[in-house]
């Protein structure tokens, strides 16, 4: 009988063009993803050589990281973020890449649009230069993030070079309690895994609190594998994929999507397929979540207190802790509900989709956004916020007094004008709480959009369950 | 790329664990559209205080480690973003090598095609290699690809492990493009047979 393998060995095995002695395998990948900020020097690197694009057909182009999330009628104001997406759109024309310009309603952060317009499909792979691009692993897709060189590369060759992955498995079993969200799970797998936990490994995510999911939590979870270290996520495809996928615009159709169905059935993990590590966790013992340190793997339940240095055993890890309590302002032993927050982001290709702004939505129905708190509700796509105000989530959130903005990637990274002054502090739904992420001096906290929400509502850190029925 | 050679130098210590590459490189530098120019924002929220002026307690704005060429650096090194920004702002600024017990996966990748060597030890022997670091400019170290060692001031020889793909290229100042597009046939033939196979992939063009 053959080895039983595992979801990542058989997408591998079905993608390797060639191997060489050593083990190196050259991997053809289905679909690549650019952006402006880390195409630019992977085009001009084309245009050195004299080489093309081996696959425009299978490459797709948005902006997202520069681009204001005001009024977009002016243009974008900062020059170099202006050259950035105007270098964007001069690449996509010199080299025939399919694109989603900044006013198309399909415009959008790379990985929500992917899915979003059933690009992204059970088996393939699939990269871009952007390191939450493991969000696709939301459907069975081995997807990776790469950098420039990278980019360039699969633009020549279609294909990458990489020696295979280990396999680890994190099996989350039982039923969440009530409030208790995908980006609540994930941040308790980094926090006991820790940031560098899945280095050298794919993980894929199973057990029934995975399974439970919906499409848009599995692309939460997935979305913040890196954050783990790992190199990608994964979650096994079945009928809740199928189904999100059926009729997207370019999803297969009539004998193809049948053919592609019974291919991708074929997918999932063998049972006795062998993970090099593994890890299990009860969702039953999950609470609302949040992070008070400088690394995503700096998370507490909501309902905990401030740690302190010398709670942990490494000493390196005793002084990145005392650097993160500095840097964030933050006293060990105080309750993390007495945290007080200046700024709300919900947003990000974390959870930036329709989901997201329904949960944020249900805590603010009816109530007011605390006194001098900015608060930022950026859509992760056009179709996202149009779909969300055809709710009327938008008037409700704008109501609460929210700001309702255009889609981009916004306040989770600060490369456009949406930032935190130097010293201001956030509850935000991204996916990072490195020093300065969200602006030089800025503090972080990763929440759930419901949580977020409440935190707005409140003016600090709260426990979402007090505004749940 | 250019060729890795033997080189001596000095090695500067960052021991701090989880140095992540928004703080070797801050989103806000990565609105170039060239890939030089990188090296003076390198570590720039470290190394600066927001007037511009340097923070005189960073490594690399004292005397002795302005020019380090190492730098010896705590686990999970350049762990987050996929920016390729970090290993162009690490070599704008000088540096040829970094040595640590673990990197983060895609920074090690990133850092190899830009002529880098990232140099994994155990524990201990990293411990030492710090301790040579923390000596100042005095205290340079040899590094060697083509032996696979590393030279410390006390003239004593580390032995260390690369992936004979990553070494062959470093030394040759090879770029993984060329010699892929060498084996174009066999991506010809793949795509041959993936047509048949999977006829259902979809097409970025317009729908």
């Amino acid at each position: 009988m053959a080895t039983p393998r595992t979801l990542f060995d058989k997408i591998w095995a079905d993608h390797v063009v060639r191997t060489e002695e050593d083990g190196t395998a050259l991997i053809y990948i289905d679909l690549h993803l650019a952006h402006e900020v880390t195409s630019p020097q992977a085009f001009a690197g084309l245009r050195e050589t004299g080489r093309k694009l081996r696959r425009p057909d299978r490459t797709i182009a948005v902006a997202d990281h520069n681009i204001p999330t005001t009024d977009r009628s002016k243009g974008i104001e900062d020059p170099e973020s202006r050259l950035q997406v105007e270098t964007l759109e001069k690449n996509v024309k010199e080299f025939g890449v399919p694109y989603y310009a900044v006013d198309d309603i399909r415009q959008g952060i790379v990985h929500i649009i992917g899915p979003e317009q059933g690009l992204t499909q059970p088996g393939m792979t699939l990269v871009c230069g952007d390191s939450h691009t493991s969000t696709h692993g939301a459907f069975g897709a081995l997807a990776f993030g790469i950098g420039t060189s990278e980019v360039e590369h699969v633009f020549a060759t279609q294909t990458i070079v990489q020696k295979p992955a280990k396999n680890m498995r994190v099996t989350v079993n039982g039923v969440p309690p009530m409030g208790t969200t995908a980006k609540d799970l994930v941040l308790a797998i980094i926090g006991q895994i820790g940031t560098a936990g899945g280095t050298g490994h794919v993980i894929e995510f199973a057990g029934d609190a995975i399974k439970n999911l919906s499409m848009e939590g599995r692309m939460t979870v997935c979305n913040m594998s890196i954050e783990a270290g790992a190199r990608a996520g994964m979650i096994a495809p079945d009928e809740k994929t199928f189904e999100y996928l059926m009729g997207r615009p370019h999803s297969p159709k009539g004998g193809a999507w049948e053919q592609a169905v019974a291919y991708w059935k074929t997918l999932p993990s063998d049972e006795d397929a062998v993970y090099d590590t593994e890890v299990t966790m009860d969702a039953a013992e999950i609470v609302p979540y949040v992070t008070w340190g400088t690394s995503p793997q700096d998370a507490l339940p909501i309902t905990a207190t401030v740690p302190r240095p010398e709670d942990f055993e490494d000493e390196g890890r005793q002084n990145g802790v005392a650097r993160s309590l500095e840097y964030m302002g933050l006293d060990s032993g105080m309750d993390i509900q007495d945290i007080k927050v200046d700024t709300v982001f919900i947003g990000s290709c974390t959870n930036g989709r329709l989901e997201d702004i329904r949960a944020a939505a249900e805590v603010a129905k009816g109530r007011k956004v605390a006194d001098g708190l900015r608060a930022l509700v950026v859509p992760g796509s056009g179709l996202v916020k149009e779909a969300a105000e055809a709710e009327g989530l938008d008037v409700i959130l704008k109501e609460a007094g929210f700001e309702w903005r255009e889609p981009g990637c916004s306040m989770c990274l600060a490369m456009n004008a949406d930032k935190l002054a130097p010293g201001e502090r956030s509850a935000s739904t991204s996916n990072r709480n490195f020093e300065g992420r969200q602006g030089p001096g800025g503090r972080t906290h990763l929440v759930s959009p419901a949580m977020a929400a409440a935190a707005a509502i409140k003016g600090h850190l709260a426990d979402v369950r007090e505004f749940l029925s | 790329m250019e060729k890795f050679e033997t080189f001596t130098g000095v090695a500067a210590p960052m021991p701090a664990q989880n140095i992540d590459t928004d703080k070797v490189i801050p989103a806000r530098f990565l609105k170039t559209i060239q890939r030089k120019g990188l090296g003076k924002n390198l570590f720039n929220d470290m190394r600066y205080n927001t007037d511009g002026s340097e923070k005189e307690d960073f490594i690399l704005n004292q005397p002795a480690y302005r020019n380090s060429e190492v730098l010896v650096v705590g686990d999970n090194f350049g762990c987050g973003s996929s920016r390729e920004h970090a290993p162009w702002a690490l070599s704008g600024f000088g540096v040829k090598c970094l040595i640590g017990t673990d990197f983060a996966d895609i920074f090690f990748n990133n850092s190899s095609k830009n002529g880098m060597l990232l140099i994994k030890l155990p524990q201990d022997i990293v411990d030492e290699l710090m301790e040579d670091a923390s000596l100042g400019a005095n205290a340079r170290l040899t590094v060697d690809l083509e032996n696979q060692t590393i030279t410390r001031p006390n003239g004593e020889v580390v032995k260390f492990d690369v992936d004979p793909h990553k070494k062959h290229c470093l030394i040759n100042g090879l770029d993984d493009i060329g010699l892929t597009m060498a084996n174009k046939k066999d991506i010809d033939g793949f795509e041959g047979k993936d047509d048949m196979s999977r006829p259902w992939m979809p097409s970025t063009a317009a729908k």
